[in-house]
């Protein structure tokens, strides 16, 4: 190429660039524009029309009652920012105990669907086919009234072994009461569980050096379970127990379990495993059936190529769709709207909206807070998927 | 390139255009040919279709009044079903001309919410409804009881307050609407049932068995129900408020649906200002000078509109007690038109 050629082409590329960061610059400050101007007209609207803007609400006390709170709270004395938190964690609680249980059930459908078994794989696809086609909130009604019917009246409570009752306003445990002294037996659970960590370290360190086994199970048992016993004996039993009684009307004290709750935990776990029974099922296939094949040349049953070779490798197929369902799973515990349970949804862009009036606000602080929960749970799992990546030597 | 630029510029439009102003809401609702109204949906007595699918109410006849005097036909009216969550933010963002929805005058509600009560149609108190079989005569031993409610209600805090004032134990159930939370009532799901003293015997009917359930005496706070505007536009706050008062009025003057064209030829001043053959009060309020000739003739008088939905001639009946005529007793008071 001769060098005049050379630099006209130069040129022709450094004006085309130039153009291209501007068009981005021009289409930047349009949006930029948008967004300004849309603020600024709801401002004015809310203004003219004098609806109370701003966050003054927040230290304003609640007045309603919440029927399940983590935290201490009180309808006289609790302020709306309160009330938030109770939604908050009521959320949270749902999503942490849904998300574990969707993972277990749907690894266990997934793999089942891939059974040699023909009744169990049959059973296992008609589940996910029949679970994923029906709308989520119509499962969750049929749990709530499935579950509600199915339960005696309050006067005729089963009675749980153990001090509890079982009727249809809820499970009723006793209650755990913890003494200060309690924290010893927390401590020595937390060491016990590092030291076993430690020790099958070391014992997995010392097979691929030696190819020996070291007795790994009783020394853990010793060590998770052993430590905390020991210490709370030490303690002086600081564990006691506050008992469910029957009142006039409802059972009072102990720990209280909502149908509600079960009825969405339920409902969640259900729908959401279906799903990730598909994404495990194509995390598996994926795996080269070489593998499997190696595995069982090499004299490993169904069972430990399964746990050793095949599902490990395919983790890395099955981490990204598990985030994107874990995300759902958590969205979707918004629909207690629908039965009742007093989760952010319900708490805050219910009830707290109605009583203040302050739309704007609070659907913007409600979508703030489930973006911030799912940014942090994908960032978790991306974490994670990066151990499972395979590494290039 | 160019369709996304012309897109682009007619969101940029839109975007930035303004609503239209607080006063201009006769003109909106002449030029629509309808006036929208907000109502229940759900509630028996005061504003629910028919089998036929036809709106019948006390809120309802308070619309078709409204309806009535800007053009002379009740039935230019569209309902909106609104639960108790979104009936506010559908009168703020202009989704309807008014709302008719048993709604409780509060101090909140006036100021930060930026709407304006006109004028209380149906006095009323909150009570409690629960199983005759729980042997439950007072809400005074419903101690540790669990109450179903409708969130997002003066229902919700009452309840809260009462229950904290007596020193009684409470376990809240809250529903988005009441149909769900009266069907968890029927469910035992919770022994008793809350809400306005007019909707527990509307509500009752709609459960299997009303002779099973008993409403208890207690009043547990003021529920003064109103009809709601947007703040801003007074002249649509007179038209709507003084619709209330020429049914007082009328009532109080013994002109009714059956004789108001008889009435027409009377020589009472009061009742000649009120049926508008005297004076340009009409007028004023940017109405034909008839409108109250139209609202009792089309709709009726206030006794007219208690009875035939909430009173003796409905199944409900419950009786006028404080709804009654300043003259027989009651609040009602209307201020004269002249």
């Amino acid at each position: 190429m001769t060098d005049e050629a050379h630099s006209v082409g130069h040129a022709a590329h450094r004006s085309r660039r130039l153009g291209g960061i501007a068009v981005q610059v021009a289409l930047l400050l349009l949006i930029g524009g948008l967004a300004y101007g849309a603020i600024v007209n709801a401002a004015q609207n809310l203004a003219r029309a004098h609806v109370a803007t701003g966050f003054g609400f927040w230290q304003n006390t609640a007045g309603f009652d919440i029927s399940q709170t983590l935290i201490s709270y009180s309808a006289s004395s609790s302020s709306f920012g309160r009330a938030f938190w109770v939604g908050l964690l009521n959320t949270l609680l749902v999503a942490a105990i849904g998300i574990v249980l969707a993972t277990g059930l749907g690894f266990l459908v997934g793999i089942a669907r891939l059974s040699h078994n023909w009744l169990l794989a049959r059973i296992a696809g008609g589940y996910v086919e029949l679970i994923r086609n029906v709308p989520l909130l119509l499962q969750l009604l049929f749990w709530y009234n499935a579950v509600l019917k199915s339960l005696p009246d309050v006067r005729e409570s089963i009675a749980v072994p153990g001090g509890g009752f079982l009727n249809s306003r809820g499970l009723f445990l006793p209650r755990p009461e913890l003494a200060p002294a309690f924290t010893a037996v927390i401590a020595a659970s937390l060491t016990g569980i590092v030291a076993a960590i430690v020790l099958h370290r070391l014992a997995r360190r010392r097979q691929e050096r030696t190819g020996e086994e070291s007795p790994v199970l009783w020394p853990t048992l010793g060590l998770v379970c052993g430590l905390p016993l020991a210490a709370y004996v030490l303690a002086g039993q600081p564990l006691t127990f506050s008992v469910p009684e029957m009142g006039r009307f409802n059972v009072r004290g102990g720990l209280e379990i909502l149908p509600e709750f079960a009825a969405l935990v339920l409902a969640l776990t259900v729908y959401t495993a279906a799903f990730i029974a598909e994404v495990v099922r194509a995390g598996v296939l994926s795996v080269s059936s070489g593998q499997s094949e190696a595995a069982h040349a090499l004299g490993l049953r169904s069972a430990a190529t399964l746990r050793l070779v095949v599902v490990p490798q395919a983790m890395r197929v099955i981490v990204p769709p598990l985030t994107s369902q874990y995300l759902n799973l958590i969205k979707n515990s918004s629909l207690a709207v629908a039965i009742g349970y007093p989760d952010l949804v319900q708490v805050f862009t219910g009830t707290v909206l109605n009583i203040t009036g302050q739309a704007v606000e609070v659907v913007a602080i409600t979508m703030a807070v489930y973006l911030a929960i799912s940014l942090l749970t994908s960032l978790l799992m991306n974490l994670y998927a990066r151990s499972t990546a395979i590494v290039e030597r | 390139m160019k369709r996304l630029v012309t897109a682009l510029s007619c969101a940029v439009v839109l975007a930035l255009a303004t609503s239209a102003a607080g006063s201009q809401t006769l003109k909106a609702v002449k030029d629509r040919g309808e006036l929208i109204c907000g109502a229940n949906g759900t509630l028996a007595g005061f504003g629910i279709p028919d089998p036929q699918g036809n709106w019948t109410g006390f809120d309802v006849d308070f619309c078709r009044a409204i309806a009535a005097a800007i053009f002379n036909d009740p039935t230019k009216v569209k309902f909106v079903p609104l639960t108790a969550k979104d009936r506010f933010t559908a009168l703020q963002s202009g989704e309807v001309d008014v709302l008719a929805r048993n709604t409780t005058w509060t101090l909140s509600r006036d100021t930060s919410l930026g709407l304006d009560f006109v004028a209380v149609t149906f006095y009323d108190g909150q009570g409690f409804m629960v199983r005759k079989a729980l042997k439950v005569s007072s809400a005074l031993e419903l101690n540790d009881a669990a109450v179903c409610v409708q969130q997002g209600t003066t229902t919700e805090l009452n309840l809260a307050d009462y229950f904290r004032t007596n020193h009684m134990g409470l376990k809240t159930v809250t529903f988005a609407t009441g149909e769900e939370a009266l069907k968890a009532y029927e469910s035992s799901r919770c022994d008793a049932y809350t809400t306005d003293s007019s909707g527990l015997f509307g509500e009752r009917l709609k459960l299997a068995q009303p002779t099973d359930h008993l409403v208890l005496p207690e009043i547990i706070s003021k529920e003064p129900l109103s009809p709601a505007v947007r703040h801003g536009d007074n002249q649509w706050t007179d038209i709507v408020r003084w619709t209330h008062f020429v049914m007082l009025n009328a009532e109080e003057l013994g002109v009714s649906k059956t004789n108001v064209d008889e009435k027409l030829k009377s020589d009472n001043p009061e009742i000649r200002r009120l049926l508008g053959v005297e004076g340009q009060y009409g007028e004023a309020l940017g109405l034909s000078n008839d409108w109250g000739y139209r609202i009792i003739k089309l709709v009726g008088n206030y006794g007219e509109v208690f009875e035939r939905n909430v009173g003796q001639g409905s199944p409900l009946k419950i009786v006028r007690g404080l709804n009654a005529l300043w003259t027989k007793g009651g609040l009602q008071y209307a201020p004269p038109i002249r």
